[in-house]
C-alpha cells in the first residue's frame, strides 16, 4: 500500500498479480473518495469562495470542492 | 411550467476539432447515467416523496436539462463541420447513416435511450439512494470522459459537470438525513 | 438590436450573469435542505436583486433572456432570432 496524505481524496489498493496475466501488471490502483462523503449534513456559514472562482469550479463552498486531475491507464 | 432561458449555466468551449469525444460525450447525453436519464428521474419521483425533499427532486432535475444542453452543444460543436470521413474515422458511420449529424438519445455504444434506466419504487429512501448512486456514476462517467481529452477547454466544463454531480449527491444525502428525522410527527408534551 | 452578440462586451457580460446565476442555484439548492438558514436567505435575495439589475442590462442590449412574457420585445419579434446559446 502506498501511503496516503492525510486529506487527499484519492484511495490506492493493491490488485493481485496472476502468474499468467497476459498485459503488464498495474500493481496499485487508485479511485476517489470526494469530500461530501465526510461532510454530513452541511453546517451552516461555512467559508465561501467568490463568486467568480465559484462558478469556474462548480460549487460556492471550498467543503465541497473536489479536485480531479486526468488519469492516463497505464502512465501519464 | 417552465420557461426556457436563452444562455447556458456555464460558458462551453471547445478548441481542439476532436469528433471522436463526441461519440464519448454523448454517454452522458442518453446513457444510463447521463443528464437525460438524471433530469427524467427526479422530476418523476418527485410526486411521491414527501413534501419537505419535493424541492430538492425538482430543482436538481431542473439543473440537469442545463447540463444536458451543455453536453449538447458540445456534442454539436464537435459535429457541426466534421465530415462524413471524419465521422466515420471517429467510429460514428453508424450513427451518420441513421442521423447525420444530428444529436440522438442514445449512450456512446449507440444504444437508444430507455426508461428502463431510471426507476421510480414510491419509497422514499430506496428513491433518494438510487438517486445518490446515479449521482456518483455520472461522476465517475465524467472522470473518465475527462481522462479521455487532453482538450483543456473541454476538460474545463467536464470538471464543473462532475463537481456538479459531487454537489446533487450531498442535496440528495441530507434529503435522506431529513426524512430519517420525524420532526412533523414528534408530539408535543 | 445596436449591441450584436460575438462582442467582446457580450462574452462579458454573459459570463458575469452566469457567474451570479451559478451562486442562485448553489443556494437555492442548499436552502432546499437548509430552509431556516436566515444568512443564506438573505445572501439568496440580495443576490437576486443583482441578478435583476444585471439581466435588465443584457437583454436591452442583446434582447430577451426567457420568452413567454418574461421579457419585452422589439420589432421585429427578437426571441427567435440567433444565436441560440449552443451557437456562441
Amino acid at each position: 500500500m502506498t501511503s496516503q496524505a492525510p486529506n487527499s481524496q484519492e484511495r490506492v489498493y493493491s490488485v493481485y498479480v496472476g502468474p499468467f496475466d497476459p498485459c503488464p501488471p498495474v500493481p496499485c490502483k487508485t479511485y476517489v473518495v470526494p469530500p461530501h462523503l465526510f461532510l454530513g449534513f452541511q453546517p451552516p456559514n461555512l467559508p465561501q469562495f467568490n463568486l467568480t472562482e465559484a462558478l469556474r469550479i462548480g460549487t460556492l463552498w471550498p467543503a465541497l470542492y473536489s479536485t480531479y486531475t486526468p488519469h492516463i491507464r497505464g502512465g501519464n | 411550467m417552465w420557461v426556457y432561458e436563452k444562455k447556458l449555466q456555464y460558458p462551453v468551449r471547445v478548441c481542439k476539432c476532436d469528433v471522436r469525444m463526441a461519440k464519448y460525450l454523448i454517454e452522458q447525453y442518453g446513457g444510463a447515467d447521463g443528464e437525460l436519464a438524471a433530469a427524467l428521474r427526479y422530476m418523476n419521483q418527485r410526486y411521491t416523496i414527501p413534501g419537505k425533499v419535493i424541492g430538492v427532486l425538482n430543482d436538481i432535475s431542473t439543473e440537469e436539462l442545463a447540463h444536458l444542453e451543455m453536453i449538447a452543444t458540445m456534442v454539436y460543436k464537435l459535429t457541426k463541420d466534421a465530415t462524413v470521413q471524419q465521422l466515420e474515422e471517429a467510429g460514428l458511420g453508424a450513427h451518420y447513416v441513421n442521423h447525420d449529424s444530428a444529436l440522438y438519445y442514445e449512450n456512446a455504444g449507440g444504444v437508444p435511450w430507455t426508461a428502463a434506466y431510471i426507476q421510480a419504487k414510491g419509497d422514499p429512501i430506496a428513491d433518494l439512494y438510487e438517486d445518490i448512486a446515479a449521482e456518483e456514476k455520472a461522476r465517475a462517467t465524467y472522470q473518465w470522459l475527462i481522462n479521455m481529452t487532453d482538450d483543456v477547454d473541454l476538460q474545463d466544463s467536464l470538471k464543473f459537470l462532475r463537481e456538479r454531480e459531487i454537489v446533487h449527491s450531498q442535496r440528495f444525502r441530507e434529503a435522506v438525513e431529513i426524512l430519517k428525522e420525524d420532526r412533523e410527527y414528534k408530539r408535543v408534551f | 438590436m445596436e449591441a450584436t452578440p460575438c462582442d467582446p462586451r457580450y462574452y462579458e457580460l454573459l459570463e458575469q450573469l452566469q457567474t451570479l446565476d451559478f451562486a442562485l442555484v448553489e443556494l437555492n439548492l442548499y436552502l432546499d435542505t437548509h430552509p431556516t438558514d436566515l444568512n443564506s436567505i438573505q445572501q439568496f435575495n440580495q443576490l437576486t436583486q443583482e441578478r435583476t439589475r444585471l439581466a435588465k442590462q443584457f437583454q436591452e442590449l442583446y434582447g430577451p433572456l426567457q420568452n413567454f412574457g418574461r421579457a419585452y420585445s422589439k420589432c421585429p419579434w427578437e426571441w427567435s432570432e440567433s444565436p441560440w446559446p449552443w451557437q456562441v
